[in-house]
């Protein structure tokens, strides 16, 4: 072997890579990545430089994905477990994929010839929903649903069914042009690259950046200003926060009456029936049915009522008027107004902890910020109501919040404050602010519903409906005749009306309980729910492998898909070895949560570069393979012959109807490949997105790139591509009359639905029309001087949303956890730095090690998600310190509260979304006894290895690829 | 620092080989010069430098095992002009040889085996310099970073040397014993002197290297949360001991005691009894105190990369 | 005369760790590799690594710091760790200034990481090599690569671009200004080891409001009257006193 010195780096050839370009899957983000192969080896990863969303940059996961591609938990063949063992005991034999199919196809048969919701889909992932999804509607169930119920649903229904549109993948702060930046409840990296990449601009720029958060590590560390908060009290402070902006007249008047409801009347005769819904003109022009414009205003200039948004006209937004009919009614702005009065500073600093006068100081920033750093831009455009603008005006405050306002019960309200606040200074899809992402904004609340009842569900018929949606009124829920849960998750039902990700984290113990029913096969794709995707994390595993009386399992067959062993695997009747990022096709389909930009859609696609591990096969080919042999309509032929060949078949022909030109990507369309969006199956696709770096990006003309709910030319264009069904404005629902609607169902005051006795005072309640705060829910039911301090979680960045906690590059870096705690906090229960310690909540305990912390609030205690692993499990080593010295802080959690005055036990969720309330835990910290074994509690029985699963781990890895060896 | 034995054995071992062979040339010229009265054969200084050589053979055996690549080790005398390890690689084996010549000349009764001792005895005292400059040249090592490594380095190799000549020369003149015992004794007291030195010096160090100036942030309170990496690296394998407070302080009365202590009683009874078991006793036990003092040298080094690897989360 | 370096700026640094495995995923297939990770899947997992990203707190609550701190080698101006290797393996170039090992020469003796006070040498623990961040120096000259990929894996990765890298002899260079015009600053100045590499301080970007900033004449509450004036009839001051 030749030698090369450091020394003279030219002496030797210069070497050339192969690079193929694909889209990371490391974690949710979709960063465009370039793979280096040595001989056909991956030697390198980096950011693709021509990629929208990193514009070349990377993260530690991206860079580690050598690692995924070496990890020794990989599966290699499908399995199943051996005849005559106990699930959980680890005993699979190995089958051939085409037994898998055999087998799956015969049981799925029978199930749809019978029941179809007897069969349950779940996804760990959300980004692959339209084909999951699809699948399920297909098949007929309407169980299926992704983990945004357990992420941060309330994030997207708070906002949704406020301005339409939301953070993430559906919208984001304008940080190239914001001036001031708060970011609230977001934990450590959400989301990963194009939020760093923004945020050092941002403070390049001289931005303000201001961080709210219990906790400060990851993006706050670098915030201006750190605001220390409890957790689970963001609304109270959002709300003061709104409170003071209102009453120093800090507010943008002008947007408020044009682009919201604020001026939009609402009937107030406190006896009617129709009480708190908007006034609607009998005369006027509902413009769309389904969300009728017909509206009254009261004209400011003629003191008279008029049709809303009449030319000339400016609503009052105080005031109380009446109808010609007597009717009293108000602006909606009013009843806001009514609502904030009490919401003091003051009021807010006694649940919030942040001091009044920050309050008041914070909101002085942003709305001087928002009204005198205006922005203005020279781009003419027309609005909704034919008003045309010769610039776009932009105030310069922005947001980003995630799952620290999400995870919480009091979440929804919590985020609607968030959203009015944006609304208030004026903010929404402009410079500056807060822009959408298409395919939003949507309808409020979007047009896609669940199912409507049991009748949606019917032998060998695809579902009547889609399994996922958002529900506009009582009508819209999937419950039977008696108000009853008609999914296994009891999403849409009365319990969770608006529960528009589902609610995964129930499914398990509803199955096993058979309420509302038994279902018989489970199906869960990269879902950790034997771990750290569940609640209650112990018991959960128990409820996996327990049987009826009758010794069958109570969940009599679980499938799971995955490609490494990890925790769920164990308790897995039939495991899919599925297949890594690098080894698969893969489409961020804007029928899905694509990877848009704020200045147009994009989508991207996956290709392989390298081949499939042993027989591991994609998750999506799987699905292909058994909706064809199923006979689904979507898969076969009328005369139900195969239609796709494969999954990279299926997404160039698919259409969602005969004809549509709309598929799953909008890139290269068309015969030619000369269509954008809509067009016709292009046979070749694949190659064009190939050659294009894997992304499409179509940018909006400027005109068409602000304002966008209100945008006719926007409007217009996306109606044309069909991006959108309707082209009506998207006014900001500063007042929510969905919500109303449900109230009024639940106050027996609306024909129709109503919900079940016992439900009725809890709708009533939390379906309040205008943001509230309330503790969270668990805090209601809890002692909490006996359980003092919250307790939270996040993932670090270098394993933010990641799969592969085994990565051996990244386990260096969070080998185990600990519980951070404040040092006085800790001193006073007598804990020092670095001791073992008890956290204890009122559903159970954890033994872990204690850091302090100076950066986190006092009454606040903390730690890394998911690095606590199973013994075993992941393949990693039984004294692997994740498994002796990680622990999981979901023991503390529970699924499910007692409803209080009954027997009946409820989801610890939201109760207008469903969505998990994971930080909503209470606990108590003691030391533990210096008797105790140094190591994490609870402890499980090591996993057994799978067949097919390496037998020996490396005890030494020198990773260095490819036959261009440098050093013998 | 975290003591590495090889290096331990390295030092003591050519200390007292270096030492040994000073004694056994100060004894041949103090016979030349007539100063004394002893006259050992050429048999005493044939055996006495084949110890000598045998203490340094093992004491370069030992430090292979210091090396990752010790088949490279041959590399190592290139850098002579600015490195003190080159320059010990270089005058390590030149005393050697040189010891070896010594004893050579002896046995075949050459007529320049003081010339050659001279040569010797120089070499000896350079390697000292040598040994003592590896640590007393980094400079931010401030526990040695001071000329009393080097002195100590000398002295202490020659204590152990003498006390090991006394042990030696009570095998065959008595009278020899008594000068090498007394001297072993003032020298051995002279290290104590040295040595305790060192260590009033480096208790009251204060350190130059702080978090402030090991991050540039000049904030009264810093405290690190994470060093990015959780489970050990080179920096914490190499620079750490990991052991207690507790244990460094047995350690260093520990070695006050064998090294110092002991040895003066012990060669002041072997020269009273005229005892060579307890003289050999002396050696043994100054030789363990220096094990444990030569780890302490090591271990109390309080090297400034140790303030970015303090806490793991 | 040039000296290559990093200059690392705080501000923005938000402790991703995307510089810390690229430049191991570069780095144990270049010509530096093959760096070895012992324990990957077992206890204590550790392995060899050029960069870290360690993290401290500064201050206390609530007035809080947490300051994310990468630390690779800091190619000294006066590198410490050169003239104590025995056998020339540690060298400084003279063209671009960058320290390196020459692997092929190295005993690993380990002194070079004892004269470095900064700890940014690791001993390989399978090749028993010294080794340290090599400014990607396989990468920045590589003509192979498109110029603009010419720079170390870390820089590249950085999401941030919290890492600049340039030459800091060269006062038109976007790192050098940064140190100038940032306040940037070396580690442990006080060993006169002069490093190249730099570090850009926290920045912190205040705003004041002032009373007389809040209400503005066009005040929307004017319109919206939300402070409407009392009704004419209520009694007033005229209507209870004469002067």
């Amino acid at each position: 072997m030749s030698t090369v010195r450091l020394s003279n780096p030219h002496a030797e050839p210069v070497e050339e890579l192969d690079v193929k370009k694909t889209t990371c899957y490391m974690c949710a983000c979709r960063c465009g990545i370039r793979v280096h192969l040595r001989n056909g080896e991956v030697r390198y990863i980096d950011g693709n430089p021509d990629h929208p969303l990193n514009q070349g940059v990377i993260c530690a996961k991206g860079a580690s994905g050598i690692m995924k591609q070496q990890s020794p938990a990989r599966l290699t063949q499908p399995l199943i477990r051996r005849p005559g063992t106990e699930r959980g005991a680890g005993e699979f034999d190995e089958i051939s994929w085409e037994e898998v199919f055999v087998l799956l196809a015969e049981r799925l048969k029978k199930l749809r010839e019978t029941d179809p919701k007897k069969f349950a889909l779940f996804t760990g992932r959300d980004q692959m929903q339209a084909l999951t999804g699809m699948f399920a509607k297909q098949f007929g169930t309407p169980n299926y649903a992704a983990h945004g119920g357990f992420c941060s649903v309330n994030m997207a229904a708070g906002m949704i069914y406020t301005i339409g549109g939301s953070f993430w993948e559906f919208g984001g702060p304008d940080l190239e042009r914001s001036k001031l930046f708060i970011m609230i409840g977001t934990a450590e990296d959400h989301h990963s690259n194009p939020m760093k990449v923004a945020l050092s601009k941002f403070k390049r720029n001289g931005g303000r950046f201001v961080s709210i958060n219990p906790v400060r590590t990851g993006y706050s560390a670098i915030a201006d200003e750190w605001v220390p908060i409890k957790p689970g009290t963001d609304g109270a402070l959002l709300l003061a926060l709104c409170h003071e902006i209102i009453a120093k007249g800090l507010y943008d008047r002008e947007f408020l009456a044009r682009y919201t409801n604020a001026g939009q009347l609402v009937m107030q005769n406190p006896d009617a029936d129709d009480f708190g819904l908007f006034a609607m003109d009998p005369q006027g022009d509902p413009v769309n049915p389904d969300y009728p414009h017909n509206k009254y205003w009261w004209d400011r200039l003629t003191d008279k009522l008029v049709p809303t948004h009449t030319p000339g006209a400016d609503p009052r937004l105080r005031g109380c008027y009446a109808l010609p009919d007597g009717t009293p009614v108000k602006p909606a702005f009013q009843l806001l107004l009514d609502r904030l009065k009490s919401y003091t500073p003051e009021w807010a600093e006694g649940i919030c902890g942040v001091p009044a006068d920050t309050i008041r100081r914070l909101a002085h920033e942003m709305g001087v910020t928002a009204r005198d750093q205006k922005i203005h831009l020279p781009i003419s455009w027309t609005d909704s109501w034919g008003v045309e603008h010769d610039h776009v005006t932009g105030n310069p405050v922005s947001f980003h919040a995630m799952r620290g306002l999400a995870a919480h019960s009091n979440g929804f309200h919590t985020i609607r404050a968030l959203a009015i606040l944006m609304s208030l200074l004026g903010t929404i899809d402009r410079p500056g602010g807060f822009r959408h992402k298409a395919p939003f904004p949507r309808a409020i609340p979007p047009i896609a519903k669940p199912p409507r009842g049991p009748q949606a569900v019917k032998p060998n018929s695809p579902l009547d409906g889609m399994p996922l949606g958002f529900p506009a009124d009582p009508a819209d829920l999937c419950v039977d005749d008696e108000g009853r849960p008609v999914r296994i998750d009891k999403g849409f039902s009365w319990e969770y009306p608006l529960s528009a990700h589902g609610l995964m984290h129930n499914v398990i113990t509803n199955a096993w309980r058979g309420d509302p029913y038994p279902i018989d096969t489970l199906l869960i794709f990269m879902a950790n729910m034997a771990w750290n995707s569940t609640m209650n994390t112990s018991e959960v595993r128990q409820m996996l492998n327990s049987k009826g009386e009758d010794g069958e399992y109570r969940i009599p067959f679980i499938v799971v898909c995955d490609a490494f062993q990890s925790e769920m695997t164990g308790f897995a009747d039939l495991i899919l070895p599925d297949t890594t990022y690098l080894e698969r096709h893969d489409v961020m389909s804007i029928l899905d949560r694509p990877i848009s930009e704020f200045d147009g859609p994009v989508d991207s696609v996956r290709i392989p570069v390298v081949e499939p591990k042993g027989q591991c096969k994609p998750f999506q080919e799987v699905l292909i393979e058994l909706g064809s042999r199923l006979g689904l309509p979507a898969f076969v032929r009328p005369d139900g012959s195969r239609k796709f060949r494969d999954y990279p078949d299926f997404i160039v022909n698919y259409e969602t109807e005969p004809g549509s030109g709309i598929g799953f990507l909008a890139g290269w369309r068309g015969v030619d490949g000369q269509k954008a969006i809509r067009g016709e199956p292009n046979p070749k696709q694949w190659e064009m997105y190939a050659k294009n770096n894997c992304v499409f990006h179509y940018v909006l003309p400027a005109s068409y790139q602000y304002m966008r709910n209100w945008n006719k030319g926007y409007m217009e264009w996306a109606q044309r591509v069909r991006m959108r069904r309707d082209a009506d404005p998207i006014l900001i629902h500063l007042y929510s009359d969905v919500m109303q609607r449900f109230r009024l169902a639940a106050q027996g005051r609306r024909p129709g639905r109503r919900p079940p006795p016992e439900l009725r005072e809890r709708v009533e309640k939390y379906f309040d029309p205008l943001p509230f705060y309330y503790p969270p829910l668990e805090s209601q039911s809890t002692d909490t001087t006996r359980y003092p301090l919250n307790a939270v979680t996040q993932r670090p960045m270098a394993m933010y949303h990641s799969w592969d906690s085994q990565n051996a590059w990244l386990r260096q870096i969070h080998a185990h956890n600990y519980l951070h705690v404040n040092p006085a906090t800790a001193r006073a229960a007598g804990i020092g730095d670095g001791d073992w310690m008890w956290v204890e909540s009122p559903w159970g305990k954890v033994r872990c090690m204690c850091r302090y912390s100076e950066a986190v609030e006092a009454g606040t205690v903390w730690t890394w998600n998911a690095i606590g692993k199973a013994s075993n499990a992941w393949n990693l080593g039984p004294m692997a310190n994740e498994a002796r010295k990680g622990f999981l802080l979901n023991h503390l959690i529970s699924e499910e509260l007692p409803m209080q005055g009954t027997s009946r036990r409820m989801s610890n969720s939201d109760p207008v979304t469903g969505q998990a309330a994971w930080y909503d835990v209470r606990v108590r910290i003691y030391r533990a006894g210096d008797d105790e074994p140094k190591e994490s509690w609870p402890q499980f029985e090591p996993m057994k290895t799978l067949p097919g699963v390496t037998k020996t781990r490396p005890g030494v890895l020198t990773y260095f690829v490819g036959n261009w060896k440098k050093r013998s | 620092m975290n003591p590495a034995f090889s290096v331990i054995l390295l030092t003591t071992l050519t200390g007292a080989a270096q030492g040994l062979f000073l004694a056994l040339f100060g004894c041949e010229l103090a016979h030349a010069l007539n100063l004394s009265a002893p006259t050992p054969g050429h048999d005493f200084y044939v055996v006495g430098a084949l110890i000598s050589l045998a203490l340094s053979g093992a004491g370069l055996i030992a430090s292979f095992f210091h090396l990752g690549r010790p088949e490279r080790a041959w590399r190592s005398a290139a850098m002579w002009r600015t490195s003190w390890l080159s320059r010990e690689v270089i005058v390590l084996p030149a005393f050697m040889a040189t010891t070896a010549l010594y004893a050579l000349g002896h046995a075949m009764g050459w007529p320049l085996s003081l010339a050659t001792g001279a040569i010797g005895a120089v070499l000896a005292l350079a390697l000292f310099v040598c040994t003592g400059m590896i640590y007393a040249c980094l400079k931010f090592l401030q526990e040695w970073a001071t000329p009393l490594t080097v002195i100590n380095y000398m002295v202490l190799g020659c204590a152990s040397g003498l006390t090991l000549a006394s042990a030696y020369a009570a095998l065959s003149e008595a009278e020899l014993m008594f000068v090498m015992t007394s001297l072993a004794i003032a020298l051995t007291l002279t290290g104590l002197a040295t040595r305790s030195a060192s260590l009033l010096r480096n208790a009251r160090l204060r350190p130059r290297s702080s978090l402030q100036t090991a991050i540039g942030i000049h904030h009264p309170r810093i405290a690190q949360r994470s060093q990015g990496l959780m489970g050990g690296s080179f920096n914490t394998r190499e620079f750490f001991h990991h052991k207690t407070l507790q244990f460094l302080r047995s350690v260093k009365w520990t070695f006050l005691l064998l090294a110092f202590v002991l040895p003066v009683l012990l060669l002041s009874a072997g020269a009273a009894t005229a005892s060579a078991p307890l003289l050999w006793l002396a050696f043994a036990v100054q030789y363990i105190g220096l094990l444990a003092e030569r780890w302490y040298f090591f271990a109390q080094a309080n090297h400034p990369q140790n303030l970015y690897y303090q806490t793991i989360s | 005369m040039t000296q290559l370096a990093l200059v690392i700026d705080l501000n923005v640094c938000v402790g991703c760790q995307a510089c810390v495995t690229s430049c191991k995923s570069w780095n144990t297939s270049g010509t530096a590799g093959s760096l070895a990770d012992l324990n990957p899947y077992d206890e204590d997992p550790t392995g060899t690594f050029f960069n870290r990203v360690q993290t401290f707190e500064v201050g206390s609550y609530p007035n809080t710091e947490t300051v994310h701190f990468p630390k690779s080698c800091l190619h000294c101006e006066d590198p410490p760790c050169v003239p104590v290797c025995p056998t020339g393996a540690s060298y400084k170039r003279a063209e671009d200034g960058i320290v390196l090992v020459d692997y092929d020469k190295c005993i690993g003796c380990k002194y070079c990481s004892w004269a470095c006070p900064y700890g940014v040498r690791e001993l390989d623990p399978e090749r028993k090599e010294m080794t340290k961040c090599t400014l990607c120096v396989d990468r920045i000259y590589n003509e192979a690569l498109p110029e603009r990929d010419r720079k170390p894996a870390c820089v590249l990765a950085c999401p941030t671009s919290a890492r600049i890298f340039g030459d800091v002899h060269d006062p038109d260079s976007s790192a050098s200004k940064a140190i100038r015009e940032r306040g940037g600053y070396q580690l442990m100045p006080e060993w006169g080891t002069e490093p190249s590499n730099h570090y850009l301080p926290r920045r912190k970007t205040e705003m004041t409001i002032r009373p007389d900033q809040i209400v503005r004449t066009d005040n929307p509450l004017k319109v919206d009257g939300l402070k409407p004036m009392p009704d004419a009839s209520t009694p007033a001051l005229d209507d209870a006193a004469s002067w």
